[in-house]
């Protein structure tokens, strides 16, 4: 059996008061594990509490020792104008433009304002998800990406992780399904 | 006009006190700018200029008012970093009555504080050129070990804390390196010439660069052209330095026509 990451029981979550949960889970290397759950359940906010993002009101987080965690989180700041190339971007994080897709790789030297939304998006998307990680949180991954990002990522999950675990707050069911290896339901709190 | 000033020994240690203040202001500029806090500079260099006051009065060295006064501020930025502008615009107002009160009741600080606020360039002496050869040393490669976190910060807010690491001392240094470099500035080249040289340059590099690096060297650059023109300019023409320089960018930033929502 592959290691246990992150080890979960009976989280609640939120910020001033409780918003999410309770929810229990455990996840080892080479799992994607996608978090279900109505619209307002919270998913995203439990997602944060994974790695200590938002206040915990109970329950149990348990990660293993050494545990390098890498989130993508929803929303991102406008960087119009920011003189920055997509070198630049994935340097900073430490991702690898080893994987890129073609659209993409070739576009590494211009600056980020020059690329289109939808390449922006991928490329920052990258930036969270080809890094030196145990474990990925994924929050959203598809929103704002075009069709070709989308097909890329699908096909990019899909594909033999065994050194990571990843975990995949989505709205879009299609890709839970064909990349998730097991889904968990989050709970709405009483 | 006598351009033959230019040329006279006497003029050499400001010239070069400038232009090494020059080179460094943009370079904290391009950072302040990445985090939309570049009007924290204003407020470093009106709050210096408060503190070296000050420090007049009581006796002290003006340049050491001017260093604690912006240290403060750095502190206050730090702690009220969720105020945001509106933190400094509340330091700006506090650094301006405060300063010119004492201008206006007592006689001392009436001509330094016209000094600070025009632009003493040309009475810089060798203390202000070795102080700002000293932080030129120790701030461009704090600001080359800063660069990572200044940059994630904005990218990334997150990358740190999911790493269950804590980004803010860094954060704190360079709000401290920023406020001294400032503060250095301002009683050397005068409020607005400091706060012109930490906004101008890294508007045009924003523009124009083609990378962060290439950025980071063209706003010096500019930094460093614009003051050269604005020193010749100014003691060719026996004008004020202060508001030359602040023209001189501010036609440069023109000739390049920037559309104004970029600003």
């Amino acid at each position: 059996m592959a290691e246990v990451l992150l080890r979960v029981t009976g989280l609640v979550a939120g910020y001033a008061a409780p918003v999410a949960g309770p929810l229990g889970f455990e996840l080892r290397r080479g799992e994607i594990l996608g978090l279900a759950g109505p619209n307002g359940a919270g998913k995203s906010t439990l997602l944060k509490a994974l790695w200590g993002g938002v206040r915990v009101f109970g329950g149990q987080i348990e990660r293993a020792p050494g545990l390098a965690i890498s989130h993508q989180a929803q929303g991102f700041d406008d960087l119009r104008g920011v003189p920055l190339t997509g070198h630049e971007l994935l340097g900073l994080t430490g991702a690898t433009a080893d994987g890129l897709p073609p659209w993409l790789a070739g576009r590494l030297g211009e600056r980020l304002d020059r690329l289109s939304g939808g390449q922006l998006q991928f490329l920052r998307l990258w930036a969270c998800l080809a890094v030196p990680a145990d474990l990925i949180l994924l929050d959203e991954p598809t929103n704002n990406l075009d069709r070709a990002g989308v097909a890329y990522l699908a096909d990019w999950l899909g594909r033999a992780h065994s050194g990571q675990g990843i975990v995949i707050v989505s709205h879009d069911h299609g890709l839970i399904d064909d990349v998730c290896t097991r889904v968990v339901d989050v709970g709405v709190p009483s | 006009m006598n351009f033959d000033l230019l040329l006279d020994p006497l003029f050499r240690v400001p010239f070069l006190t400038g232009l090494l203040l020059a080179a460094l202001l943009p370079l904290i500029g391009m950072y302040l700018r990445l985090r939309h806090e570049w009007l924290a500079a204003l407020a470093f260099a009106q709050m210096a200029s408060a503190g070296a006051l000050l420090a007049m009065v009581a006796g002290w060295p003006m340049i050491l008012g001017g260093v604690l006064a912006a240290l403060v501020a750095a502190l206050a930025k730090g702690l009220m970093a969720r105020a945001g502008a509106g933190a400094y615009a509340l330091m700006m107002l506090l650094a301006w009555g405060g300063g010119v009160l004492l201008v206006a009741n007592h006689p001392l600080a009436e001509q330094a504080g016209h000094a600070l606020f025009d632009g003493q360039l040309y009475f810089t002496g060798d203390g202000h050129l070795l102080a700002a050869g000293i932080a030129c040393a120790v701030v461009v490669p704090l600001l080359s070990w800063l660069s990572r976190p200044l940059l994630l910060g904005r990218l990334f807010p997150e990358f740190y804390r999911a790493r269950g690491l804590d980004a803010r001392p860094r954060l704190m240094l360079f709000d401290l390196i920023a406020g001294l470099s400032v503060a250095l500035a301002t009683v050397s080249l005068g409020v607005m010439a400091a706060f012109a040289l930490v906004f101008v340059p890294p508007l045009v590099a924003y523009r124009f660069a083609r990378s962060w690096r290439a950025g980071m060297v063209l706003s010096a650059v500019i930094g460093m052209v614009g003051y050269s023109v604005s020193f010749a300019v100014s003691l060719g023409l026996d004008q004020p330095f202060g508001p030359v320089c602040a023209v001189v960018l501010v036609m440069l930033v023109a000739s390049t026509s920037l559309d104004s929502y970029r600003m």
